[in-house]
């Protein structure tokens, strides 16, 4: 047993019992990014010295009894949330030289609670992907691989980088943000657990922004309930952020041991696509049984828009994020590249700047808010958003949560669905919901596939109700069972 | 009569319609903790939020928005009880978002009207279309390096109201009235300082001509006019810029013009197929901007008198002309020493004297209302003087000088200069005597019927008491004496 196997419940317990030391901890951490990183390419910024620091100030607080939630627990960052004094690049080249002069909300109440920083997560540029293919500093090698095949997968994305370094136990969490599925898919992808919480329950200052509206940050981590205690230390109303929710934060830790004795779980059946592997819905079905065993009554519920969710997402989502790239015009900060005169400024600064993915979508989100196509695409979209989430209201008042798969397939091969944007955004289909209606979704890893990597079941709740959310996926957990581990980990 | 326009080929009448960019009063920015006083240096007053670092995020100002609110009111507006802000998309390097947060589709504030005076004494309605809060941009500076330009961000994100008027002004004159109405109301409210200088108060001017009895032709956009004075050369050379086109057979094209004071004349800053795709949706850091109606009725129950009330209450009141009410309400600070000085006092005189001699002295001191050289209450008790006899009127104004010179009491100034005013018959019938022995002349021509030569008589009896006898007086003593 080597420190890196503990949950990060576990290394809590260990630290307060002064069974090993938060340096100790966060060396075993630092050695094992060491010699695993130059594999996974998980962080694009290891920040071992101030990890160091943190760890022995951790260690100063565990001594005069001043523990608090993570005091002394080691986590990844997601190059997305801006970090004081520390590099934050969102996966760009146009960000590469940008050292933020404050901290990000999330991350500053991580280290109100005492959480130690090893380093900055890959991630798909800009959030932008499904693969963490598109980030400038390369793509994130997932820690698995199909049995007899030896070919790099990918780790999911965009927060690739994040559910790499915890599946790999090079991080013991990690912060990620979610919006189309940005947490969940690759949470599924690498067999570990990862929640994104309601709209509005995390603030979003000092997190590069992708699309304002879906944007949410959640944590990524072992286990449901190892994420339940990293959300906890996340979440809180924030006045600098105008759509932070001014509500409570629950004992998310607390509601994992509720179980779902008399729950009433939705099915939603559009859910069932067509071509759909046999393997996802037998997965499916029997996660609805152990939740059924476990007291939990399953409803056939009907999700009538749903199938219209990825097309208004892709439109939505690229509309907000032209708008929200705009300020990176190399004026004031980040990468500039010189021009003849202020448009070529611009356009030389941005053409270098942005990758394939970014100016693709840049250049859909432009086309959808231009004027004769507003009506016919941003417009109708909001729309059809607003039936997404009555779909979703309706649907709650007869259940207390839904189950679906999280992803259409498990884990593919870096390189494959690269030619066919549309492929590679299919990806997002059943995790696109909950961003455009708001409401919180848990990816929880639930078995593997013949090939032997991991699938995860999607669970999503009422607006504000992560406590069932936790309670659901605690069950699922727990019933599953899941043990594997991936090829590539410390201590293996 | 209205307003026209002769051309060769007859009259046109000039249709107009303003855009006025005002900034709020507030102590911080729009979306931002940043300070917005005018004049900082350079790049000195710019938060994160106005500079667009990544992962910034706007929260709306609350003052700003009362201030909106307290601007519709006084526009006798619709006050929207939700509003939104939008994203107004543009690349410029003076605009660090990309955007500028505005107001589009749901502004918060509706229709409403501004009533204007003009010279004959009549007045008319101008409607207002809508007002919207909206952020400023930056400020470009091109002439501080040889190939570089400089970008100065205080005013980025600053706090504006976009008021814009329905197409309903129809003469310079109008047009000059209406922004002068509108910023007395602003400065009146407390809700922009009204200072077209600095720029605190900015109209874009949409002109158009056309034949009377017909639909609207093409309008331009004059931008960015400054004053007053330019507003009403803006329409009228931008009219007969317009009337000379029509009339050489051409087309005049919708386009943005910019007004060029030096040269009295517009010209073209970007035609219609260069104007912006802004690519307008609502900005999704932002809910929209509900406002309770108990909130919008304690704003109200707490504005001032506002110009029109105080004009008609000055008319009632004091029994002023409606002219002379307008004058002493134009500002609020004339307003109020008018009123100081009328208090329990003769109105009409003392609106005579701060119309007259008072606004005289400011003008030739260069001093202001807020900084006058002489205060409502000494001038007050200038009238006092006048009004208990102690000194006349045409010694008054002597003694005004003297203080607008030293700053000084009038009462004191009367008793150190000896101004004190005569009312001792025997002195005055002295001095009646002795005008009458020295002009035999003059006596035997009044008395012949020459009544007009009365006024010599008076006039060198005063002269001979070096100014201070009662007038009332006087004017007896002579009468009694030449109708001898």
């Amino acid at each position: 047993m080597t420190l890196t196997d503990l949950t990060l419940a576990e290394a809590r317990d260990g630290l307060r019992a002064k069974r090993f030391s938060a340096v100790e901890l966060t060396e075993a951490y630092l050695a094992a990014i060491e010699a695993l990183n130059p594999k996974l390419n998980a962080y694009v910024l290891v920040t071992g010295e101030g990890a160091r620091a943190q760890a022995a100030a951790a260690d100063a607080a565990l001594a005069r009894g001043d523990a608090r939630a993570l005091t002394g627990i080691p986590l990844a960052i997601k190059d997305l949330f801006c970090t004081e004094g520390v590099r934050t690049t969102a996966g760009s080249r146009i960000l590469e030289p940008f050292v933020p002069p404050y901290e990000s909300t999330v991350t500053a109440n991580l280290l109100r609670d005492g959480a130690i920083f090893l380093g900055k997560a890959n991630m798909d540029e800009f959030a932008m992907g499904s693969s963490n293919m598109t980030s400038a500093f390369g793509p994130v090698t997932s820690p698995w691989t199909r049995r007899g095949d030896n070919r790099p997968l990918v780790p999911g994305g965009s927060s690739g980088g994040s559910a790499a370094a915890v599946s790999a136990r090079i991080a013991l969490g990690a912060t990620a943000t979610d919006t189309g599925g940005s947490i969940r898919q690759p949470a599924s992808f690498c067999g570990i657990a990862g929640i994104k919480p309601t709209y509005g329950r995390c603030s979003r200052w000092g997190i590069v922004a992708f699309a304002s509206s879906l944007d949410q940050a959640g944590p990524v981590a072992r286990t449901v309930e190892d994420a339940a205690i990293l959300l906890g230390s996340m979440s809180g109303f924030d006045a600098k952020d105008s759509t932070s929710a001014d509500v409570a934060v629950p004992d998310f830790a607390a509601a994992c041991r509720r179980g779902v004795k008399g729950l009433r779980i939705g099915v939603p059946r559009e859910y069932r696509s067509e071509g759909m592997p046999a393997e996802i819905e037998a997965l499916w079905q029997q996660g609805l049984g152990w939740l059924r065993e476990q007291g939990a009554e399953i409803v056939d519920v009907s999700l009538p828009h749903t199938k219209y969710g990825l097309a208004t997402y892709y439109i939505v989502a690229p509309a907000e994020a032209s708008s929200n790239l705009a300020r990176y015009d190399g004026v004031r900060f980040g990468a500039r590249t010189a021009g003849e005169d202020l448009v070529a400024l611009y356009e030389n600064t941005r053409a270098e700047g942005f990758g394939a993915e970014v100016k693709r979508r840049v250049l859909i989100g432009t086309y959808v808010l231009s004027a004769g196509y507003y009506d016919a695409y941003y417009l109708k979209a909001q729309k059809v958003r607003a039936l997404i989430l009555k779909d979703f209201t309706d649907v709650f008042a007869k259940v207390d949560a839904l189950v679906t798969p999280t992803a259409p397939s498990a884990a593919f091969a870096q390189g494959e669905k690269m030619d066919d944007p549309i492929k590679m955004y299919l990806n997002d289909v059943f995790t696109v919901p909950a961003n455009m209606s708001g409401i919180p979704g848990l990816s929880v890893p639930a078995g593997l596939d013949a090939q032997g990597l991991p699938l995860g079941l999607q669970v999503l709740g009422r607006p504000f109700d992560e406590e069932t959310v936790f309670a659901v996926g605690a069950a699922l957990e727990r019933a599953a069972g899941f043990t594997a581990l991936p090829g590539i980990r410390a201590g293996a | 009569m209205a307003y026209t326009i002769e051309g060769s080929t007859g009259p046109w009448e000039v249709v107009v319609g303003m855009e006025v960019h005002a900034q709020v009063i507030s102590q911080s920015k729009l979306f931002s903790g940043a300070a917005t006083a005018f004049g900082a240096a350079p790049n000195s007053q710019v938060s994160f939020v106005d500079a667009a670092f990544p992962g910034m995020l706007p929260v709306p100002n609350r003052e700003a928005i009362a201030q909106a609110v307290r601007t519709g009111l006084g526009l006798n507006a619709k006050i929207n009880l939700v509003s939104r802000f939008d994203r107004k998309n543009y690349f410029y390097a003076d605009l660090p978002q990309g955007y500028q947060i505005s107001q589009f589709e749901h502004p918060i504030v509706g229709t409403g009207v501004v009533e204007i005076e003009l010279a004959d004494g009549s007045t008319k309605e101008i409607g207002i279309t809508r007002l919207h809060l909206e952020q400023d941009a930056g400020k470009s500076l091109h002439d501080q390096h040889p190939t570089k330009s400089f970008i100065d961000l205080n005013r980025s994100g600053v706090a504006l109201m976009e008021i814009v008027s329905e197409p309903d002004i129809r003469s310079p004159e109008e047009a000059g009235a209406y922004i002068k109405k509108l910023r007395s109301i602003l400065r009146y409210l407390g809700t922009c300082d009204g200072n077209m200088e600095e720029g605190s108060l900015r109209a874009d001017v949409n002109v158009s001509v056309r034949k009377a009895g017909e639909a609207y032709r093409t309008r331009c956009e004059v931008k960015n006019v400054n004053s007053v004075r330019f507003v009403m050369q803006a329409v009228e050379v931008e009219a007969l810029r317009q009337i000379a086109v029509w009339e050489g057979g051409g087309e005049v094209q919708q386009e943005t013009r910019l007004f060029d004071p030096n040269r009295g004349e517009t010209r073209s800053m970007r035609s219609k197929e260069d104007a912006h795709d802004y690519r307008y949706f609502p900005d999704p850091d932002l809910l929209p901007v509900v406002l309770e109606q108990g909130w919008v009725d304690g704003l109200r129950a707490a504005l001032p008198e506002l110009p029109d009330a105080k004009q008609a209450r000055f008319m009632a009141e004091y029994g002023l002309s409606r002219y002379d009410a307008g004058v002493l309400v134009a500002e609020q600070a004339t307003a109020l020493f008018f009123e100081t000085v009328a208090k329990g006092r003769d109105a009409k005189i003392a609106a005579n004297w701060v119309m007259g001699d008072f606004f005289a002295a400011l003008n030739r001191t260069g001093r202001t209302i807020e900084d006058p050289p002489v205060s409502a209450a000494s001038l007050g008790r200038l009238l006092d003087l006048m009004a208990d006899s102690t000194i006349n009127g045409k010694i008054a104004k002597e003694v005004f000088e003297a203080m607008v010179e030293t700053g000084r009491d009038p009462a004191a100034i009367v008793d150190e200069r000896g101004l004190r005013q005569v009312t001792d018959t025997g002195a005055i019938d002295a001095a009646v005597e002795a005008v009458i022995a020295a002009n035999p002349d003059k006596v035997a021509e009044y008395k012949s019927g020459k009544d007009k030569l009365f006024g010599f008589f008076v006039g060198n009896v005063m002269k001979a008491m070096a100014g201070k006898g009662n007038p009332a007086l006087v004017n007896a003593a002579l009468k009694a004496r030449l109708g001898q």
